[in-house]
């Protein structure tokens, strides 16, 4: 039998703001622990929090960039639960009257293009960090990440596989780092997914039982979660068993997922209006401000590669799938100032393998945007070659040297000087008179043999157009 | 009217351990409580919103303004246990 896997997402982003949610404690990311806490965000008896006005901009920000209706009024709640990393015991979120609902993004892959809804988007706070590293087992809380102001974005369960899955995410990566929500930096757990999965056999309406796998930082562990646990769904019901609603843990290491709690154990979170804080009510004129903010989102940036320069799409949605990448891009092609295709074939190229060999992304660049536009000019003008200027690029992405420099240090200035290469390709027929007898007999192939061994004989640094004018003079 | 399942189950909420006579008390006066509130289904409420808060106060906020943090040994003072900056508690999963 065929399954269909059904996944919902629960995306939560860090704001971008410099500090917590209802105190004036920084955001920053690395101090010592407990440094960035005061009597608010540990919810000490009498401490009254207080709403940052960036977050509430920085929500509508998402919402609106995700097609969702921004609720004029919408209020705080308290979801209560027990848990070290939660100071007072309960956390501030949003519970029926969400800042943003009833959105939704596009997604383009192999199956064409699909939308996927997004139910809502509200305001909460992070919890802190529990270590595990004390010697004697016992649990360390430290609460600098308390109180941060986060936003949960759920969608639709409109994801049928681990790829849409990916695709998804990743637009909502992009369109945070183009708004500025959010820097989304994942290494530091600012952007966290939570998969809900269930699987059902193909063509059948009703929906399976679904589990929950929470805190998931890296897209390849979306991707490998969702994978193992829709294959493991699969075989319990292929093997007459039942799926039990639980939530599971997502194991990076050993690409496994075990049980963590079951229903019977799930929370009953008596969410209640918090008292400590009032509604937050949106006049229509301060969202339509908002929207005015709003920057060229990743869709229609691709679209103006794609309408004003000729890229292809596939490449027009990769290079604007990342800001940073989209910024780079867009500098190289201004200072080039030549086809952007021709920037494009690059990056799509020669940047991306650096990408896959180095884990890398567009923020890592060593060199600004105007060295790679000086080493394209530098291939156009003949001082390089082609194959010499993917050996300097190389060599750049390592060190951040500037081209021209590099092109001098590794010796690759492409000989055009008609005398010097004249000389070259008189020894190199010397050498090869078969081939040159050959080519006068007709066989031309032998033409690209010779240009070879010119090729070879100046390491790769002779003009080829010129080497193959000057052979066909001689020959 | 609740039960003393009901009782058990608020109470295993709100992490409380209670002894069998405390459970029949419990369950007698807080059954009383909700009674005794329970009045208040009889005003028709159709027309009315709900109360997100019972001040009439909409919007409060603060700038994003960074302001100093508490001194990590003040935090730390009433701490039943500590270690290396951090609190200290029973280990968890």
């Amino acid at each position: 039998m065929n399954y269909e896997t059904v996944i919902g997402l629960e995306i939560h982003a860090e704001l971008a703001t410099n500090t917590k949610i209802f105190c004036g404690c920084t955001t920053a990311f690395g101090d010592k622990e407990n440094t960035h806490c005061c009597p608010v965000c540990l919810g000490l008896p009498g401490a009254l929090p207080v709403l940052n006005k960036k977050v509430i901009e920085y929500a509508v920000k998402a919402g609106l960039a995700t097609n969702c209706q921004i609720n004029g009024f919408s209020k705080l709640d308290r979801k209560n639960y027990f848990y070290p990393d939660l100071p007072k015991a309960y956390q501030i979120s949003q519970y029926d009257q969400p800042l943003c609902e009833e959105g939704y993004l596009d997604i383009k892959g192999d199956f064409g293009s699909k939308r996927i809804g997004i139910t809502r988007i509200h305001i909460e706070e992070d919890a802190g960090k529990l270590l595990h590293e004390a010697e004697d087992g016992s649990t360390l809380v430290d609460y600098n990440r308390g109180g941060v102001p986060l936003i949960e974005i759920v969608s639709e369960p409109d994801l049928r596989s681990a790829e849409e899955a990916r695709l998804y995410a990743e637009k909502i990566k992009a369109i945070l780092e183009y708004t500025e929500v959010s820097d989304c930096r994942m290494q530091e757990g600012s952007l966290r997914f939570d998969v809900n999965l269930s699987v059902r056999p193909e063509g059948n309406s009703v929906l399976g039982t679904r589990t929950e796998m929470k805190n998931l930082n890296s897209f390849r562990a979306l991707v490998n979660a969702i994978e193992d646990e829709s294959k493991r769904q699969i075989e319990v019901l292929e093997s007459g068993g039942e799926v039990v609603q639980e939530t599971r843990k997502w194991d990076d290491v050993t690409g496994k997922n075990t049980s963590l709690r079951s229903k019977e154990e799930a929370h009953d979170y008596r969410y209640f209006p918090e008292p400590d804080l009032v509604p937050v009510v949106l006049e229509e004129e301060y969202i339509e401000r908002i929207r005015k903010e709003l920057p060229e989102l990743p869709d229609k940036r691709a679209k103006r590669y794609v309408e004003e320069w000729g890229l292809p799409e596939y490449d027009a949605g990769v290079i604007t799938a990342s800001r940073p990448m989209a910024v780079f891009f867009e500098e190289c092609v201004k200072s080039y100032g030549g086809d952007p295709k021709t920037v494009s074939n690059w990056v799509m190229g020669e940047l991306m393998r650096l990408f896959n060999e180095k884990g890398a992304g567009a923020e890592d660049i060593p060199f600004p945007a105007v060295y790679m536009a000086d080493l394209l000019k530098l291939v156009d003008d003949g001082t390089v070659s082609g194959s010499a200027a993917k050996r300097v690029f190389t060599e750049m992405f390592e060190t951040g040297e500037q081209p021209k420099k590099l092109v001098e240090r590794l010796g690759l200035l492409q000989i055009s000087d008609e005398e010097a290469l004249t000389g070259i390709i008189k020894r190199v027929m010397e050498k090869n008179p078969q081939s040159v007898e050959d080519y006068r007999a007709g066989t031309k192939k032998a033409l690209g043999f010779l240009v070879g061994q010119t090729m070879k004989e100046t390491k790769g640094k002779a003009n080829p157009a010129l080497v193959n004018n000057i052979l066909k003079k001689l020959l | 009217m609740i039960t003393k399942e009901d009782v058990e189950y608020v109470a295993g909420l709100a992490r409380l351990e209670l002894s069998g006579q405390e459970k029949e008390e419990f369950t007698k006066t807080l059954g009383n409580i909700l009674e005794y509130v329970k009045q208040l289904e009889e005003v028709d409420t159709s027309s009315v919103q709900p109360t997100a808060h019972i001040l009439p106060l909409i919007n409060v906020y603060r700038d994003d303004e960074v302001e100093p943090s508490t001194d990590r040994e003040r935090i730390l003072a009433n701490a039943p246990e500590k270690l290396n900056g951090c609190f200290k508690v029973p280990r968890v999963i």
